[in-house]
């Protein structure tokens, strides 16, 4: 090492650097499961991919459904889906849940009411933060006593504004008692990142403190020729790459950050 | 990192040296930190322990529903004793099958964990056919508000599962991909790879996980 040039010494520790960078890109890549169910985009409250309702009657839904959730923040949602690509009616709904992270992030209270007209299902999907409000005991009733009476007779509209009807009640009613669920998943950002490189920034403050204390104004200007010049390239690349959050804020509707864990029933008619 | 943070630090050749070596560090620091290698394999251990202690959640919710679906089947068919005692005596299996921090690492007894909760499934599932039967059990209140109940946290049992199984995926690549794999070999030693579930062939409903 001491044989070598400085700058060539120099090179080498980049481009040893820039190989533990891109390893580390590579893991990332790899972490990301591939989704074998496509979902539809969240365009509203009310997503109607089987066409199954008027725009008078989605307007109208969509009308209540906001009316609640600025009054509780409780995010519930009617999905129609035209088939459900082979997997179950409880898989399906709660994958759709998460792609769509119904409900505020920290409370978790979404709701999710999906219907699949192809298939002859029904499914309530609550979030982890209404289980205790809207139970699978509840859920069930409704799907029983108001929904699936009204689509066996082909009234698709009527069985959807009742079961709303009666989540929206239920849920109304409970809003005061949060006796629900602390939050289950965990926060993604980790601050220990933050201060660990809070901490080696003051280490290389001080290694330069130190250094210009001993050595001189001839190394300092030694210094000028290496590679200073090009660090801060890759340096802040790989830094700001680290945060970039990728989050998008597109305007009108969009799932505050909820998450379920199986909770509500399923019915068929 | 320590050896070229003395390399840098204590060569006694030029400044200009010493601070390229800081910035080096500083650089694969920011780097590792900024694509959260030197945090992940502890991060996604301690996601897959909470993904384990929800599946373990869930099981206990549904061995805790058994004792009054039981009862209230008892009063309606007296005559599917067999069928009951089944339930009972999985139950039991079940329960005692002891699982501690050690489980989720072990085969043997993630293993026997898995096959004591795969036999209660079978078992439930059995009595639920027999309960179909039973008309005046099936209208009765208690044991649709039971039934209801039975059928959640079997779908929160799947939901669990297929939370368990990518956590631990993630966790166990981890542990066997560079750099991971030398983080976890210098930092953390005693991080092991995790057990996760294979699918039941006999069960009563297929769950619903993807590998």
């Amino acid at each position: 090492m001491r044989l070598m040039g400085s700058s060539t010494g120099t090179l080498v520790r980049l481009f040893l650097a820039l190989i533990v960078l891109f390893a580390c890109l590579a893991v990332y890549a790899m972490g990301a499961l591939a989704a074998d169910l496509t979902f539809p985009p969240l365009t509203g409250r009310v997503v109607d991919g089987a066409g199954i309702l008027t725009a008078d009657q989605r307007a109208a839904l969509e009308a209540k459904l906001k009316a609640h959730e600025d009054k509780t923040s409780d995010q519930v949602v009617v999905a129609t889906v035209p088939n459900l690509q082979g997997t179950t009616i409880e898989d399906y709904a709660n994958r759709l849940f998460r792609d769509w992270k119904l409900g505020q992030a920290k409370t978790n209270n979404g709701a999710l009411l999906l219907v699949a007209p192809s298939e002859r299902k029904v499914r309530i999907e609550v979030g982890y933060g209404l289980e205790g409000a809207l139970t699978d005991a509840l859920s069930r009733v409704i799907i029983a006593s108001a929904i699936t009476p009204r689509f066996k007779t082909g009234d698709y509209y009527g069985g959807i504004d009742a079961g709303i009807d009666g989540m929206l009640g239920i849920l109304s009613g409970d809003a005061q008692d949060w006796q629900r669920k602390p939050q289950v998943r965990a926060d993604e950002v980790d601050p220990t990142q933050v201060a660990l490189f809070v901490i080696l920034f003051l280490v290389v403050l001080f290694v330069a403190w130190r250094m210009n204390r001993g050595g001189g104004p001839g190394g300092r200007s030694a210094g000028r020729g290496g590679g200073i010049v090009f660090l801060p390239g890759p340096g802040s690349g790989g830094w700001s790459g680290g945060f970039s959050d990728g989050g998008s804020s597109g305007g009108g509707f969009s799932g505050g950050g909820g998450s379920s864990g199986g909770g509500g029933a399923s019915g068929d008619w | 990192m320590v050896s070229m943070l003395n390399a840098g630090a204590l060569r006694p050749t030029s400044a200009a040296a010493r601070l390229l070596g800081a910035l080096t560090i500083l650089l694969v620091a920011a780097g590792l930190s900024g694509c959260g290698s030197i945090n992940r394999v502890p991060t996604l251990e301690e996601q897959a322990k909470s993904s384990w202690s929800e599946v373990q959640n869930q099981y206990q919710r549904r061995a805790d529903l058994i004792p009054n679906l039981v009862e209230t089947v008892k009063g309606y068919a007296q005559q599917e004793k067999d069928v009951l005692i089944g339930v009972t005596e999985a139950r039991a299996k079940a329960s005692s099958v002891k699982v501690d921090a050690s489980t989720v690492s072990d085969p043997q007894k993630f293993k026997e964990f898995q096959d004591a909760q795969n036999q209660l499934s079978g078992a439930l599932g059995r009595l639920l056919v027999t309960v179909e039967k039973y008309p005046d059990l099936k209208s009765n209140q208690n044991f649709l508000a039971l039934q209801s109940q039975l059928e959640g946290t079997e779908n929160r049992i799947a939901v669990a599962r297929r939370d368990y199984i990518g956590a631990v995926q993630a966790y166990n690549t981890e542990l066997r991909t560079i750099p991971g794999r030398w983080i976890a070999a210098i930092l953390y030693p005693e991080a092991k790879p995790m057990e996760t579930f294979s699918a039941t062939p006999n069960a009563d409903r297929p769950p619903n996980v993807k590998f």
